[in-house]
């Protein structure tokens, strides 16, 4: 390995210097760092091929896409797909459905993990406080398709125990999953209880950088625990939660597809289907290619100017946004 | 429980040593913080409320999986009469070895290892080579690319445009559509920037460009072997994601000896569908061994992963604090 030298050699290359701008920079730059460039090169097409290139195929939203025509010779249709998608009945049910699930996953599961960091953080380091972090962080390693099996397997009014334990007081156990009312409350509280662990550990962290002299002045102060939860913790916090705030409601409309597919049966979709689930239905099931590329790009749009929104509020209100 | 709640409501001893004797049950208190001032009868009741919500919280993460090993073990009839709680009944281990006889959840298996480990290491190698070329302070032009692979994140095609794309490529069902079209992530691209940009001193760089290191030297010979911590956590963050996710399979491979071990478990654990390694013709029996094998099934699909997880989760949290530096 090569040691650090003594003292910081002037002329060296990696600073930038302000007269390293515009063309000459940029031949300048490739002189010096071809190497950099070239090795840039394939992650960089993988990003044009995977991730621009089905940008531009987004137009297929405003065609009808034939297989042997491709995306580009393909006939125009303007608006056709999103009229046809308005005017559907099911739209309104399906933005609905996205919404309020995504709300209710919002609602839950941003306060959880605050007031998980927040209790950890009260207790002292030790046996106890180390094996709640580390079993609440462990679900988060288990695959959706795993949690949702032991969800339904628990609660199975046949297998599971929980109709068991409402056995006991007499209870009747309702089929939960069969039942479109209960679909979101699964849906919620399974994610709660994967991701709240993990969720925790930002705040965590945000927690341990807290300056110790203001716990200190506080104690001064005669602050009893509450109090200092209060006045200390949560303003520390704040910064942090803005921001998982900002990229949560940003998100809204961007639920993922995988868990509401999973728990889909077909008694609950009158609340399980969202607008990603119908995407891949309409999709790939029935092949309508434009069709489905159309409520996507509707879904993607709202998302994007929710998040621009949300993000401009957040830096008036708080002073802190993403970007 | 009362009683605990009484004793430190009243309690409000005198020195700091008796009070070190009376905690909160099931709370260690290993040393005095500088906490050491007197805590009011109100704060003993908080910390109370405090330990009592936490345990809540460690029995209901807990309690599901212990559910789901306890039955895995158990005669199906026991689980099914509600008799199986946190403990085997009937100790059996014929969930266990009809999964282990499926040939459908061996291939299953074998495919995820082979996913995790291949595409793990295409994944590390592209977000090294976009990462670290990013870092450096003096590339120019890495604004202009960081910004438009940033805004892969709030902005994407949708998932047909996507699939078109692998369609023409000729992916489709092949074992590439898995590999490549999800190879790289935005969040671990970011995080390798940062951690180059704030762990690896300009000083080296610049100290092995004078002894005429070009710059593809610099990062295999000096760069590389001081990222250790961060090629691991984003190796494992890549691997798990591989090893849990099941949409690109479901959306790209029809070929079941290409499916990764996630479809199988959908096919057997949520579609309901037989797994193969039964061997019994009673319906009633089947019945009970299938889901018998549920059990055992998300046990063994799990377990890897949780094995490695005491080690991973240290560096995992350590990934989430390297990528939640700005800039």
């Amino acid at each position: 390995m090569v040691a650090a030298p003594p003292v910081a050699v002037p002329a060296a290359s990696t600073r930038e210097r302000p007269s390293d701008r515009g063309w000459r920079g940029a031949r300048h730059s490739w002189r010096q760092h071809w190497e950099l460039y070239l090795l840039m090169l394939v992650p960089l097409a993988w990003f044009a091929i995977f991730k621009y290139v089905p940008m531009s195929n987004a137009i297929i939203a405003f065609k009808d896409y034939y297989l042997l025509e491709g995306v580009w010779g393909s006939p125009w249709v303007g608006l056709k797909h999103f009229q046809a998608f308005i005017d559907n009945p099911v739209a309104l049910t399906l933005v609905k459905n996205t919404f309020l699930l995504s709300a209710y996953v919002l609602l839950a599961g941003f306060p959880i993990p605050i007031i998980l960091a927040l209790a950890l953080n009260e207790v002292r380091q030790g046996l106890f406080r180390k094996s709640v972090q580390m079993v609440t962080y462990a679900p988060y390693f288990i695959s959706t398709v795993v949690v949702i099996s032991m969800t339904i397997l628990v609660l199975s009014p046949q297998l599971g125990f929980v109709s068991d334990a409402l056995g006991v007081i007499g209870v009747p156990m309702p089929d939960l999953l069969g039942r479109a009312e209960y679909f979101r409350h699964i849906y919620v509280w399974s994610e709660v209880w994967q991701t709240a662990g993990y969720s925790a550990v930002i705040y965590l962290a945000a927690l341990a950088g807290i300056d110790p002299g203001l716990y200190e002045a506080a104690r001064v102060d005669g602050a009893s625990r509450l109090q200092k939860i209060w006045h200390v913790d949560i303003p520390s916090l704040m910064p942090t939660a803005v921001i998982i705030l900002i990229l949560g409601v940003g998100n809204v409309m961007a639920i993922g597809f995988e868990k509401a597919f999973l728990l889909q049966n077909p008694l609950n979709l009158g609340t399980s289907e969202i607008i990603a689930t119908y995407v891949y239905k309409v999709g790939l099931l029935s092949s309508n290619f434009s069709m489905a590329t159309a409520v996507g790009l509707f879904n993607s749009v709202i998302n994007l100017v929710l998040l621009l929104m949300v993000n401009a509020v957040a830096r008036r209100v708080t002073g802190s946004g993403l970007w | 429980m009362v009683s605990a709640v009484t004793r430190t409501q009243v309690a409000e001893p005198p020195e700091p040593r008796a009070r070190r004797g009376s905690s909160v049950p099931g709370a260690p208190r290993r040393q005095d913080r500088p906490r050491r001032m007197r805590e009011s009868g109100v704060d003993r009741v908080f910390l109370f409320l405090v330990y009592l919500l936490l345990a809540l919280a460690l029995a209901a993460v807990l309690i599901p999986l212990i559910y789901i090993l306890a039955s895995s073990f158990s005669d199906p009839l026991a689980v099914s009469a509600g008799r199986v709680f946190l403990w085997p009944v009937d100790f059996t281990l014929r969930g266990y070895q009809t999964v282990l006889s499926d040939p459908q959840i061996l291939t299953g298996y074998a495919n995820s290892i082979f996913y995790a480990v291949v595409g793990t290491l295409i994944s590390v190698t592209l977000t090294v080579a976009i990462a670290y070329p990013l870092s450096r302070k003096d590339l120019f032009g890495r604004n202009v690319i960081t910004m438009l692979i940033v805004f892969t994140m709030l902005f994407s095609g949708g998932l047909i445009p996507t699939y078109l794309v692998v369609q023409s490529l000729g992916m489709l069902d092949t074992r590439w559509a898995l590999l490549i079209p999800q190879a790289i992530g935005v969040w671990q691209v970011i995080i390798a920037r940062s951690f180059f940009r704030t762990s690896i001193p300009d000083e080296l760089t610049e100290a092995a460009q004078l002894d005429g290191a070009r710059d593809l030297r610099v990062l295999w010979s000096i760069v590389l072997p001081l990222s250790k911590p961060l090629l691991a956590v984003i190796a494992l963050m890549y691997a798990i994601y591989q090893w849990n996710s099941y949409f690109d399979a479901l959306l790209y491979i029809r070929d079941s000896d290409l499916q990764p071990l996630q479809i199988v478990l959908r096919n057997i654990l949520i579609l309901n569908g037989a797994s193969g390694g039964m061997s019994t013709t009673d319906a009633v029996e089947r019945q009970q061994l299938a889901n018998l094998v549920k059990f055992s099934l998300i046990v063994v699909s799990t377990v890897p992963v949780l094995l490695i997880y005491p080690f991973v989760a240290r560096h995992f949290n350590k990934g989430v604090m390297v990528g939640s530096v700005k800039g």
